[in-house]
């Protein structure tokens, strides 16, 4: 499989979820574990670009995909990817335990709708629990987001 | 000192790894640890009879199993963390069960193996028998103690306290007007996104523990493993990393796992880490909220009120590890903002057959506010008056501070209300709510409330000017999300004129800084910020001291600016921080980095010893902050709701928030906080719930039957502030991290009571709730 | 919260599959996995074999045929939802995908696994009964279409029998007298109670064991919800009297 453009050989152990792959087999730990049951996003990830919960996909499911974590956005001491940039100017984290699954969420969101109207923002973020922040910034960062990755 | 970092919306410093993915959270500690799983008792109220793990010892992969017979503790009773003379029966659980469990969750087992799978494979062996015993699980049950939590504690009591201001009965016999009102709340939990963890090494070869813990308290816990462990505490290190929220849940200290994953990692000469899952989660970490209050009030044909008598009880949970902190914070709180002159409180902490209680982020106060705040309505509504002006007439004065409330408070003293403006926290918040809206089933709801903040015992901080010219600065009391390191980093910073980003903040971390309490209680800018300003201060000092030495000048003279220090008015004539760190250590021999001005043959600034009595080498300070007592802060909530007579959906049509935390540091992160606490309260008042059964079973452990709002759910909101200086401390800030949920459930209560027409006296609501108060 | 031991299978034919679900004892099909993982992970399934489809080439078309739309097995929700031949020929269907759970659940949930699971708080087999749709499915002994009217046994029943794949479900088209509603607690949340109205049928979910046809005159005839947490039976019908009437007032 593929995970941040970089090929890893095939998950060994079939009952392996692929957010404990990720996490504890390739080191991968910025994608996070909140609940298991895919209900509050902390575990998403891209896989072929698109948002999926990891906590409910095995490791060997993905074989032959493609997987994005928030580590893939940009590398060592590159800038700050768009929406990463956002969420800081917007105080939009405060633990920061659900902010890659929502960075990767609305990753997935913008893809789909570069410009979203404010109801597509809404559904955007809508899948996706925080329990710091009240999810107003959350909001306001996905507004700047769009503004940066026009400029 | 400049402002220039003092009340600005920084940007937060902890952010860039956080959003790269670099945060270290417990879990995310690796190093070939073995994993762990617990073993939990499935019934409320059981006798154990037998407890067979062999089969579980014997699956490939696991490494050790234990229960409470296998472990030289077993015996020990966890810590009673807070005790009071009131707690005449507190009792406390130990880490393992053998004898009798007393909540579904109780820990029996605890298994360590290669990895989690395998461990929950092997739990699934251990062989417990259990005799089902009588369970109590609502506070009502509890009083009436058909059945005994404890056998020997009568009546469930863990602990009774009554406290009177003034005459009560002599008051509510004379006032024109009384009514008896009864209100209800139940269980909530904090459910932080990051689960508990552990992660634990012992080094035989340095002889040192070494813990990570997501807990808010890594003082405490390095206390008393060394305590248990009959350790110095210089050879036990605690850290509490990266750590995904806790709202009071992991303030809550020695749950089992923090013990048992040390022990394990010593016995075993290997890293042990346990991570908790979201289902563990709902049956094994502390939970809060469960009261029953029953309220006389006197007041007369204006809407004064006259006297206050409130008897509740206060679910405890099975054991009391929290003392009665949470029924003391409510009894104290009921007045709130309003001249009480006659009040008295009664409270009985009551045990029953479910998880312990102790703070969740409110921790005793959304209940007090509930209740005057809904009592205040009912007078309105008896007399026929507006609720905002009844509000008016109760309301204490801006001139009438400090004001004496005489009840206990928290930190042993009594409540004193140190400074505010209630009045002006009405008029704002009504100016923004603005008029209603149109339509039917709308109502409004309005709630003022006092919230203590700043308890001690105290904070320290560490700070100390580099050769480099960066500072660093330490403090024991870690961060769950609130933005310290950022905060602390300006209040830093303004002392010794640098920029923030030349200054690193590192909390919760025993290695760099010991002492110290723990992050709670809405406390933390307070005493550690204010920690952070005396250490400050005194480095600051001593740069100008050494300074002025080598300048030539009166210490009175210089300023720190812009990473220098120098004269005022005189721009050109200083010398860089970095210099003045230099020449603070006299060295011998020189390392580079400038310290070449620090030796011997190097130019001299005054005669006699290199160190002068009482000074210390290098530009460090240490300072400690410790509060008289608590420094109040307040706030109003107004909101318009509108509720579907059909369906019974609540749509928050608009909410607002005025807010006064003293002086403000960081208007950013306070704007976080606020909206963070609002949508908590949201949650709490309408969509969380604790269902449990009559055989307190939990029947909605998991997220998608325990409701936390997602986004959908809560609406925006605006909000104001006013700064009314805490006289108590230096900084003249007061607490800000519980506010926003105070009187959430109070507001929605009032609002949702008038847009239906339905007295509502208890939370949580809900559609069904609603449904049925409506029939 | 980790799956029990299973024996993992991942075929990649209809054949295969077929093959592996028929000579297998206690086998579970994989396709979504949006419902089946997180049963695993909780341990309240604990099937030895896991038969996962996903390989499976060929499987994920969305066609017309016989005055409707055809959904095969490894069509993801999300699919449906950005279809715009589905949006052409059954917009109810369409209405009803963005219903369920969120955006990030339909990536991976297919809706042939969410007809499968027969969850009766969800939206899909209701749409599928309210239709009139049916699903085909194969095994070692061939093929057959089950109409929805038939396909539901139970809570999480089909009437399926356990060597049996769904391959394909179709919904007749529908172009006007359409809706769907439910009340959910938070937004995406299983329905305590929901309908669907197609033309002059009423079919409800949420309310009963299995998604049911019922009276848009009288909706609560016979029907006996259950309680739990969320909602009482007397709520539950008092929601599809509130409901239906809605979906029938347009």
């Amino acid at each position: 499989m593929r995970v941040n453009g970089n090929a890893h050989p095939a998950p060994v152990d079939t009952r392996r979820l692929l957010s404990d792959h990720l996490r504890h087999d390739l080191g991968l730990t910025g994608t996070h574990v909140g609940c298991e049951h895919g209900v509050c996003g902390c575990c998403t990830v891209l896989l072929d670009g698109a948002a999926v919960r990891s906590c409910l996909m095995l490791a060997v499911q993905a074989e032959g995909h493609e997987v994005t974590t928030v580590e893939g956005l940009t590398r060592e001491g590159a800038p700050l990817h768009p929406v990463q940039q956002a969420f800081h100017e917007c105080h939009a984290l405060q633990c920061g335990f659900c902010t890659p699954g929502f960075v990767m969420s609305v990753l997935s969101l913008l893809a789909q709708h570069p410009d979203p109207t404010a109801h597509e923002i809404e559904e955007g973020i809508a899948g996706n629990l925080c329990r710091c922040t009240g999810y107003a910034s959350i909001r306001r960062a996905v507004v700047r987001a769009v503004e940066l990755s026009r400029e | 000192m400049t402002t220039r970092w003092f009340g600005a919306p920084v940007q937060r410093v902890e952010d860039d790894r956080l959003l790269r993915g670099h945060g270290r959270y417990t879990d995310d500690i690796d190093d070939g640890a073995l994993e762990c799983c617990f073993v939990r008792s499935p019934y409320a109220h059981a006798r154990i009879t037998s407890i067979d793990v062999e089969a579980a010892r014997g699956m490939q992969g696991v490494v050790a199993v234990y229960t409470a017979a296998d472990l030289p503790f077993g015996g020990v009773d966890l810590p009673l963390l807070i005790p009071h003379p009131n707690l005449t029966h507190g009792r406390t659980q130990r880490c393992l069960a053998s004898d009798v469990v007393r909540y579904a969750g109780e820990a029996v087992a605890f298994i360590v193996a290669d990895s989690r799978y395998v461990a929950e494979d092997a739990a699934e062996l251990v062989q417990v028998e259990y005799e089902p015993l009588p369970v109590v699980i609502t506070p009502e049950d509890a009083v009436r103690a058909e059945h005994l939590v404890h056998d020997d504690v009568p009546g469930n009591v863990a602990a009774e306290m009554l406290q009177e201001v003034g005459g009560v009965d002599a008051a509510l016999a004379a006032a024109p007007h009384r009514k008896n009102l009864r209100f209800r709340y139940e269980r909530g939990a904090a459910n932080a996104l990051e689960a508990r963890a552990v992660w634990a090494l012992w080094s035989d070869a340095e002889h040192r523990l070494t813990v990570y813990d997501s807990t808010q308290s890594p003082t405490s816990i390095r206390g008393g493993l060394a305590v248990l462990f009959g350790l110095p505490e210089s050879s036990v290190d605690v850290i509490a990393p990266d750590v995904g929220g806790g709202f009071g849940s992991k303030i809550m200290l020695f749950y089992p796992d923090e013990l048992l994953v040390p022990y394990a990692a010593m016995q075993l000469g290997r890293p042990v880490k346990w991570t908790e899952d979201r289902q563990e989660h709902f049956t094994a970490v502390n939970q809060e909220r469960g009261q029953v209050h029953e309220v006389e009030v006197g007041f007369d044909d204006q809407g004064h009120v006259l006297a206050l008598s409130d008897d509740f009880i206060h679910d405890g949970g099975a054991y009391t590890p929290y003392g009665i902190i949470l029924p003391i914070i409510t009894a104290a709180q009921v007045p709130g903002p309003y001249r009480i002159p006659n009040y008295r409180v009664r409270f009985r902490d009551l045990y029953t057959n479910a998880i312990p209680t102790s703070p969740y982020r409110g921790a005793g106060r959304p209940h007090a506010c509930f209740v005057m705040e809904r009592t205040l309505d009912v007078i309105a509504a008896e007399l026929g008056l507006d609720r905002v002006e009844v509000r008016r007439r109760n309301l204490i004065q801006r001139d009438e501070f400090p004001y004496e409330v005489g009840v206990a408070w928290q930190d042993g003293n009594t409540v004193i209300y140190d400074s505010g403006n209630y009045p002006e926290l009405l008029d704002r918040a009504l100016t923004m709510l603005g008029p209603r809206p149109a339509g039917d089933h709308v109502g409004m709801g309005l709630a003022i409330y006092v919230e203590g903040t700043g308890v001690g015992p105290y904070e320290g901080a560490h700070v100390q000017v580099l050769v480099s010219g960066k500072v660093i600065a330490a403090t024991g009391i870690p961060s769950q999300g609130q933005a310290h390191a950022t905060v602390w980093a300006q209040v830093v910073a303004d002392e010794l004129g640098v920029d923030i980003k030349d200054v690193e903040v590192t909390s919760g971390d025993t290695r760099r800084f010991s002492w110290g309490v723990g992050t709670f209680a809405s406390r933390s800018a307070v005493t550690a910020g204010n920690a952070m300003h005396v250490a400050a201060s005194m480095v600051a000092a001593k740069a100008k001291q050494i300074a002025a030495e080598h300048l030539e000048a009166n210490p009175d003279d210089l300023e720190l600016v812009g990473g220098q220090v120098r004269v005022k008015g005189s721009p050109d004539r200083g010398m860089p921080l970095a210099a003045v760190a230099v020449l603070s250590n006299p060295v011998r021999y020189a390392f580079g980095g400038g310290t070449e001005a620090a030796t011997q043959f190097a130019a001299r600034a005054r005669p006699g010893p290199p160190l002068q009595d009482g000074e210390q080498p290098g530009l460090e300070a240490t300072g400690y902050y410790s509060p008289p007592g608590s420094t109040w802060a307040s706030g109003c909530h107004a909101a318009y709701v509108r509720v579907d007579p059909r369906t019974f959906r609540l749509e928050i049509l608009k909410y607002v928030v005025v807010h006064d935390c003293g002086r403000v540091i960081n208007p950013l992160v306070l704007q976080g906080q606020i909206e963070g606490g609002v949508a908590q309260g949201i949650g709490g008042a309408f969509y969380e719930r604790l269902a449990y059964d009559a055989d307190g079973q939990l029947r909605n452990a998991s997220f998608m039957e325990f409701l936390m709002p997602y986004a959908t759910e809560i609406p925006p909101i605006e909000i104001d502030h006013i700064e009314t200086p805490s006289p108590l401390n230096p900084l003249g800030v007061k607490g800000a991290g519980e506010a926003g949920v105070i009187p959430v459930g109070a507001v929605l209560a009032s609002a949702i009571d008038e847009a239906l027409g339905v007295p509502i006296t208890e939370m949580p609501l809900s559609p069904l709730k609603l449904y049925e108060l409506t029939r | 919260m980790k799956p029990p031991p299973f024996e993992y299978h991942a075929p990649t034919s209809v054949e295969e599959a077929c093959r592996l679900i028929g000579s297998l004892d206690d086998a579970k099909i994989l396709a979504g996995g949006q419902s089946l993982i997180p049963l695993l992970n909780f341990r309240l399934a604990r099937p030895r074999h896991l038969v996962d489809i996903n390989r499976i080439v060929g499987l994920d078309r969305i066609y017309e045929r016989d005055g409707g739309v055809a959904v095969q097995a490894l069509v993801r929700q999300a699919a449906v939802e950005d279809s715009e031949l589905v949006a052409r020929v059954c917009p109810l269907l369409s209405d009803a995908v963005r219903l369920v759970a969120h955006r990030v659940i339909r990536n991976r949930g297919t809706v042939c696994g969410s007809i499968a699971h027969a969850d009766p708080a969800s939206e899909l087999p209701a749409v599928l009964l309210a239709l009139g749709g049916h699903v085909v499915v194969r095994s070692t002994h061939g093929e057959r279409a089950v109409h929805a009217e038939q396909l539901f046994g139970g809570m999480f029943e089909t009437t399926l029998s356990p060597d049996e794949v769904v391959v394909e479900a179709w919904f007749p088209e529908i172009h006007d007298s359409f809706a769907i509603f439910e009340e959910s607690r938070r937004h995406g949340d299983f329905a305590l109670a929901g309908v669907v109205r197609a033309d002059r049928k009423l079919a409800l979910f949420g309310v009963a064991p299995t998604p049911v046809l019922a009276d848009p005159r009288d909706p609560t005839r016979d029907l006996e919800p259950s309680a739990d947490v969320e909602a009482t039976p007397e709520f539950r019908l008092h929601l599809v009297r509130v409901l239906a009437a809605k979906a029938f007032a347009a």
